[in-house]
């Protein structure tokens, strides 16, 4: 079993943006099943408590490295930077310009019932959210410009949001 | 999690709703962002020229705490002059709303679009003064 609490190690990963998904996926599985409570029924009470926080904190790592943004954000605080502080809120003024444009965009589907444009919208988002990926495995990964990656981070995190949105924003409409 | 009344009562009936022409020179915009929760808070004001917010208009995309402190500014700035609306502090909006902890950012989020309201009428200002 495994000791460590960082989670790259945890699924025995490099530290990197561009991981293998499928190593996450296999080795995320195989620690579930080790931890699993059913094999635990006869164990000492220590066991028990041990095998549960191996559970929590696998599930907790699973969830941090299989969303890009969140993967960016865990391997920027390992350099020690916060992304998202909260007292942070400038962000370049075209961006935020785009985010009202896509925002206004979706309300107006929104309130003339156009699933169309939704999808076309989401498209688009999910193109975007692409886009900034990419460019992070480079800055992460290559170049190892930490700054510049923390602003890409913050607007992958909001593209985020507004796809999230728009998704319950078109399920709302389906029903 | 339980809003508090006046947050409330800002996110169903929010006041100052819309835009004002952004190519006015005597119109500031604001624009700003959380990437703690994906909101976007755009402030306008519309000052005169003795230097008093005439008209103040919010567009924000976000939960209701962020809602509620930009509407609550926009009632706030209305008569006040602009260094006065510099100096509006969050924690005095997060306490008229009783805004939780977990909810603090959305209040400085109201506070950092006012002063990039502000920043952009000297901004206009100063380049009338200029020409």
């Amino acid at each position: 079993m495994s000791n460590t609490s960082n989670y790259f190690e945890l699924f025995e990963l490099n530290p990197a943006f561009n991981i293998d998904v499928a190593t996450l996926e296999t080795n995320f599985r195989k620690i579930q099943s080790e931890s699993h409570p059913d094999r635990f029924v006869t164990a000492t009470s220590t066991e028990k408590l041990q095998s549960m926080q191996l559970a929590t904190l696998a599930n907790e790592a699973y969830q941090t490295l299989k969303q890009p943004a969140n993967r960016a954000k865990y391997l920027l605080e390992q350099h020690g930077i916060t992304a998202i502080a909260d007292t942070n809120t400038a962000m370049p003024a075209d961006f935020l310009m785009q985010q009202m444009e896509w925002r206004e965009a979706m309300e107006d589907a929104v309130s003339e019932k156009d699933i169309a444009v939704l999808e076309k919208l989401l498209l688009e988002m999910r193109t975007e959210a692409k886009r900034l990926s990419i460019e992070l495995s480079h800055l992460i990964d290559e170049q190892h410009d930490y700054a510049a990656a923390t602003a890409s981070t913050r607007k992958l995190i909001f593209i985020d949001k507004v796809c999230a949105d728009i998704l319950k924003a078109i399920e709302k409409l389906e029903d | 999690m339980a809003y508090s009344d006046k947050v409330l009562d800002h996110y169903e009936n929010p006041r100052n709703v819309g835009s004002l022409d952004k190519n006015d020179p005597n119109v500031g915009t604001g624009m700003v962002g959380a990437p703690a929760c994906g909101d976007v808070m755009k402030l306008m004001i519309k000052v005169n020229d003795s230097g008093i917010i005439e008209d103040a208009k919010f567009k924000t995309y976000g939960c209701g705490s962020a809602i509620a402190s930009s509407s609550l500014v926009t009632e706030w700035l209305k008569g006040k002059t602009i260094d006065e609306a510099y100096a509006i502090k969050n924690s005095a909006i997060a306490e008229e709303l009783a805004l939780p902890p977990v909810k603090i950012h959305c209040s400085v989020l109201a506070e950092d679009a006012i002063k990039a309201a502000v920043a952009d009428i000297k901004a206009k200002q100063l380049a009338k003064e200029t020409v």
